[in-house]
C-alpha cells in the first residue's frame, strides 16, 4: 500500500486550497423530466405499493419506484444501484429522507421491468437487496443512527434492531393495510440524532446506570468544569481522589439519585463511561408525529420503560412493536395516526389494547413537562 | 470464496429474513476489497470491513459499544465536517483502529447522477472503508471510516476533482436539509431546494467553523405535512404555506365521490375500507369544520381554514394549495437532550420566500444568532435559550410584534414582568413623598 498523494502538500496547506464551495448545485442532478416540470406537478397516485406516478400539468408522467435501503451502504451496493439507474432511469436516482432509494423513469413499462429486476436480486442469505414498498398507509424504512457499528455513546445497536424490526414488520412495508402511515424511527441513545421523539413508534437506546469515574485519568483527560456543567440535573460535583500511593487528584462525584443517564458528562469527558451490559437497553415510545395534518405535531410518549438488549434478533422488542402495530391496525379509523388513535380511545385503553404493562416509570417526573401530563380531571375510563 | 478471519455467529443471524441485510452488504464489500479486480491501490486498510464486523460481533457479545471518543481530527481551516473515531480494541481489530467519519454536504433533495456517484464511490473505495451512510440523520452523505492521513487527501480530491464540499459537525450550523419540494411534489409551496441551497452557500463560514454555543439546524419543508421533520428537529424551521383559497376542481371532487378516483392517492389500497365517504372522510375530519359538501359542490370557508393538509392529501386531484404562497417560520425545536424535547414555536406566520432571501437572513437568522451567541450557554440549543430568557426576549431581538398566532393560549398566571419603561412614571419613587400621606 503505497501512499498516493492527491496533490495536497502538507508543507503548504493553503496552496491551491479550495474551501467553502458548498454542495454541487442540485439542478445538475435533476432528471430532464423533473427539470422540465418542476413546480408544475398536478397530482400523484400510488399504482401499487412502492410505485408512484407523478403527473404534471404538461401531461408528462414520472414513475418512481421506492426501494428500502440500509442506511449503511457499501460502495458495491451503491454501484449496483447505479447500474440499475443507468439501465432503467437514464443514470438518475434519488434517496428519500427515510433512507429509501427512489428510481425514476418516464415509462410505465420500464418501471414494471425494473420492479421485476429489483425483486429478483437477493443477498446470499436470502434477504432482498431491493425490497419495494413504503408508500401510503404502510410502514416505511426506519430511520436510525449508528449504534454499535460506529458510535461512542450508544446503549444498543441501531442497524441490528432496525433489521429485526423491519423483518417483523415486512408485511406492513410491502402492503398498504394500515389506517394511516406509520413511521418507526430508531435512535441508539438519548442524543437522538434524528427526530425519533416525534415518531409513531420510536425505538430508543437507553442507559440505566450512572457513569463510572475513571478517577486516575479524569484529571488528565477532561476539563472537569465542563463535565460538571454538562449535567442537566446538577448531579455532578468536584471531588478529590487519593491514589494508592497517596497522590491527591482532582476528580468528580456523582449524586446517583439525580442521574437520568443522559450521557452528557461522557460526551464532555471520556473518563465517565456509563455503558453496561445489563444496564443498557431500549425504551419504546409511541404516538408521535411531525405532520400538521388534522391536529398538531406530537411528541412520542414512553410506553415501555425498558426492554433488555437481546442481540442478535431482539425478540422481545420486535414482538412488542408488532403487538402495538396489530392493535392499532385492528382498532384505528381510516386516516387516524397511532397517536390520534391513542388519544381518542384514551391512553388507559391504549395500554389495555396493546397488552402493555403500565408501570410507575411511565409517569413523568422530569421538571415542568411532568405536571402537564398528569390527569387533572375525573374523566377517565376503567380498564 | 474469501475467508473471514473473525467468527461472527451472532451477527450472521442478521443475514436472514426479507429486509435487506447490512451484514451481508459489509461482507460483500470485504470480498470486493479482497478480490480487488480493478487493482486499486487501497489507501485505507484493505481488511477494514471484516474487522468492522469483528468489532460489531464483540459488541453483540458484550452488549456494549467498542468505539471511543473522537479526539481532534479535521481538515485544515475547518472545525466541522470530520468526526474522529477510534476502536477501543485496536490490537484485535487493527484495520479499524482509526475509523474517522467525513460528512459530505448532500446535494439538495438527494438527487444524483450515476456519474457523480461514481466519482464519490471511486474516491471512497480508494481512500476510505468503502462504507457509507446514505444518508445521515441530518441529511449529509456520510463517508464512514478512514485514517487521519487520508482526511486532507479526501478533502483535496472532493474539492478539486468533484467540486464538492464537506458538511457540518460540532457546534456550528449543521448541513441544512430539505424535502423534495417542487421537484416532484405538487404540495410544495416554495422551492425548498433553492432556498436550502442559497442558505447553505450564504452561511459557509458558520457551517465549517464552529463558533456557536451548540449545533444549529435549518430545515425546509415544502408544506405542513413536514416530510423532513423540520418542526421537530430544527432550530429554525421553514414550512411552506399559503394565504388564499384552496383551489377546487369540482368535477374531480365528484369523481372522488363517485369512486372513479382513489382517495389519498391510492394509499389505502391494501385493505377494503368500503366506498369513499366524503362526509365522513373529509368534511367531518376537518379540524376547523370549515368545509361543506351539499352533494354536488364543495365549499371551503378560507378564513377558518388552518391549512392542515388533510383534505388536500385525501383528494389531491381535486384540491390544490393556494397561489399566494410562502412559508411559516418556527424556532427552537430539539430532541430531549438536555432539558426535554421541544417542538418549534411559530415566530413568523407568513413570509414570502423569494431569492435572495434577504428578509429571512436579516430579520430572522442573523438577529437570532447574535442573541444566541451572546447569551447562549455552552451546549444550550436555541429552544432552551428561548425557554430560559423568555419568548419576549426573542421578540425583542427580532423585532417581531407579538400576535396570537404565536401561542396556543394566553398565560394562566398573571405574573407579568412589566418593564420600567412600560409603566407611566417608571419604577423610581420617593418614599418621603409617599409617607406624607401614609403613616408608618
Amino acid at each position: 500500500m503505497a501512499f498516493i498523494s492527491s496533490g495536497y502538500n502538507p508543507d503548504k496547506p493553503m496552496e491551491n486550497r479550495i474551501t467553502d464551495i458548498g454542495p454541487r448545485y442540485y439542478e445538475e442532478f435533476y432528471p430532464p423530466i423533473i427539470k422540465k416540470n418542476k413546480g408544475k406537478w398536478l397530482y400523484h397516485e400510488i399504482l401499487e405499493p412502492g410505485i408512484v406516478v407523478h403527473v404534471a400539468e404538461s401531461g408528462d408522467e414520472l414513475y418512481a419506484i421506492r426501494v428500502g435501503g440500509c442506511r449503511l451502504m457499501s460502495v458495491s451496493h451503491i454501484r449496483e444501484i447505479m447500474e440499475l439507474a443507468d439501465k432503467y432511469g437514464d443514470g438518475y436516482v434519488r434517496w428519500t429522507t427515510r433512507n429509501n432509494v427512489e428510481f425514476m423513469t418516464d415509462s410505465k413499462d420500464k418501471a414494471m421491468a425494473l420492479k421485476d429486476d429489483l425483486l429478483s436480486r437477493k443477498q446470499p442469505g436470502g434477504c432482498y437487496k431491493f425490497p419495494i414498498g413504503g408508500t401510503g398507509a404502510s410502514i416505511t424504512n426506519i430511520v436510525h443512527t449508528q449504534g454499535w457499528i460506529h458510535c461512542h455513546t450508544p446503549a444498543t445497536d441501531a442497524s441490528g434492531t432496525v433489521k429485526c424490526t423491519m423483518d417483523a414488520l415486512f408485511d406492513q412495508w410491502e402492503n398498504m393495510k394500515l389506517p394511516a402511515k406509520l413511521r418507526v424511527s430508531m435512535a441508539c441513545c438519548l442524543n437522538m440524532c434524528g427526530a425519533v421523539h416525534c415518531s409513531d413508534i420510536a425505538i430508543l437506546g437507553y442507559h440505566r446506570k450512572p457513569p463510572m469515574i475513571d478517577a486516575e485519568y479524569i484529571d488528565k483527560m477532561c476539563e472537569i468544569p465542563l463535565a460538571i456543567a454538562a449535567c442537566p440535573t446538577a448531579a455532578i460535583k468536584p471531588a478529590k481522589y487519593e491514589t494508592a500511593d497517596g497522590k491527591k487528584l482532582n476528580s468528580v462525584a456523582v449524586n446517583e439519585e439525580r442521574c437520568m443517564f443522559c450521557g452528557n458528562c461522557y460526551t464532555m469527558c471520556p473518563s465517565m463511561p456509563l455503558a453496561d451490559t445489563e444496564g443498557d437497553g431500549i425504551v419504546l415510545m409511541a404516538g408521535g408525529k411531525i405532520s400538521n395534518r388534522i391536529d398538531a405535531p406530537k411528541f412520542s410518549k414512553v410506553v415501555v420503560a425498558f426492554i433488555e438488549n437481546e442481540p442478535p434478533r431482539w425478540p422481545t422488542l420486535t414482538k412488542t412493536i408488532k403487538r402495538i402495530v396489530d392493535a392499532y391496525s385492528a382498532d384505528a379509523r381510516k386516516y387516524e395516526r397511532l397517536g390520534q388513535w391513542a388519544e381518542r380511545i384514551g391512553w388507559e385503553k391504549f395500554f389495555e389494547k396493546c397488552e402493555l404493562e403500565f408501570t410507575h416509570h411511565l409517569i413523568d417526573d422530569f421538571r415542568d413537562p411532568a405536571y402537564y401530563t398528569w390527569r387533572q380531571s375525573t374523566n377517565f375510563k376503567f380498564t | 470464496m474469501v475467508e473471514f478471519k473473525h467468527k461472527t455467529p451472532k451477527i450472521d443471524q442478521l443475514e436472514t429474513g426479507p429486509w435487506t441485510s447490512f451484514v451481508s452488504d459489509i461482507k460483500r464489500e470485504h470480498e470486493s476489497r479482497m478480490e480487488n479486480p480493478k487493482g486499486i491501490d487501497f489507501q485505507f486498510n484493505q481488511n477494514c470491513c471484516e474487522d468492522l464486523l469483528g468489532v460489531l460481533e464483540l459488541s453483540y457479545e458484550h452488549g456494549r459499544t467498542h468505539w471511543k471518543h473522537g479526539g481532534i481530527v479535521g481538515v485544515f481551516g475547518y472545525g466541522g465536517g470530520v468526526i474522529g473515531r477510534y476502536c477501543d480494541q485496536p490490537e484485535m481489530f487493527p484495520a479499524v483502529a482509526h475509523f474517522h467519519t467525513l460528512r459530505v454536504n448532500q446535494p439538495m433533495g438527494h438527487y444524483y447522477t450515476t456519474e457523480y456517484l461514481e466519482q464519490l464511490m471511486d474516491l471512497w473505495e480508494r481512500r476510505g472503508s468503502g462504507l457509507t451512510n446514505m444518508h445521515g440523520a441530518t441529511g449529509d452523505i456520510i463517508f464512514l471510516g478512514t485514517s487521519t492521513p487520508q482526511l486532507e487527501e479526501v478533502f483535496f480530491e472532493l474539492t478539486h476533482n468533484i467540486n464538492q464540499d464537506l458538511g457540518g459537525s460540532g457546534s456550528n450550523l449543521r448541513t441544512p436539509s430539505d424535502c423534495m419540494g417542487q421537484s416532484m411534489c405538487e404540495f410544495a409551496c416554495y422551492d425548498t431546494q433553492e432556498f436550502c441551497y442559497q442558505m447553505t452557500m450564504e452561511y459557509q463560514d458558520e457551517l465549517h467553523r464552529p463558533a456557536f454555543p451548540y449545533k444549529f439546524k435549518f430545515k425546509f419543508d415544502g408544506c405542513p405535512n413536514c416530510c423532513v421533520a423540520s418542526i421537530a428537529r430544527s432550530d429554525l424551521s421553514f414550512i411552506g404555506t399559503w394565504r388564499d383559497d384552496i383551489r377546487i376542481d369540482q368535477e374531480a371532487v365528484k369523481a372522488y365521490v363517485g369512486g372513479e378516483l382513489k382517495p389519498n392517492g391510492g394509499s389505502h389500497a391494501g385493505r377494503d375500507w368500503g366506498p369513499f365517504d366524503i362526509q365522513k372522510e373529509v368534511i367531518d375530519l376537518c379540524p376547523t369544520e370549515c368545509m361543506r359538501w351539499d352533494g354536488s359542490k364543495l365549499e371551503i370557508n378560507t378564513p377558518e381554514c388552518t391549512r392542515c393538509m388533510h383534505c388536500i392529501n385525501v383528494m389531491p386531484r381535486a384540491l390544490r394549495v393556494g397561489l399566494d404562497r410562502g412559508c411559516s417560520v418556527l424556532a427552537g425545536a430539539k430532541a430531549p437532550i438536555l432539558d426535554g424535547a421541544q417542538m418549534a414555536t411559530l415566530i413568523v406566520p407568513f413570509i414570502k420566500v423569494e431569492p435572495p432571501y434577504d428578509e429571512v437572513k436579516e430579520t430572522i437568522v442573523e438577529p437570532i444568532w447574535d442573541w444566541w451567541m451572546e447569551e447562549g450557554k455552552n451546549r444550550e440549543r436555541l429552544g432552551e435559550l428561548i425557554k430560559r430568557q423568555g419568548m419576549q426576549k426573542l421578540l425583542d431581538v427580532t423585532g417581531f410584534k407579538a400576535i396570537p398566532q404565536m401561542i396556543q393560549e394566553p398565560r394562566s398566571n398573571p405574573y407579568v414582568f412589566w418593564k420600567e419603561d412600560e409603566v407611566p412614571g417608571g419604577f423610581k419613587r420617593d418614599i418621603n413623598e409617599f409617607r406624607k400621606y401614609h403613616q408608618r
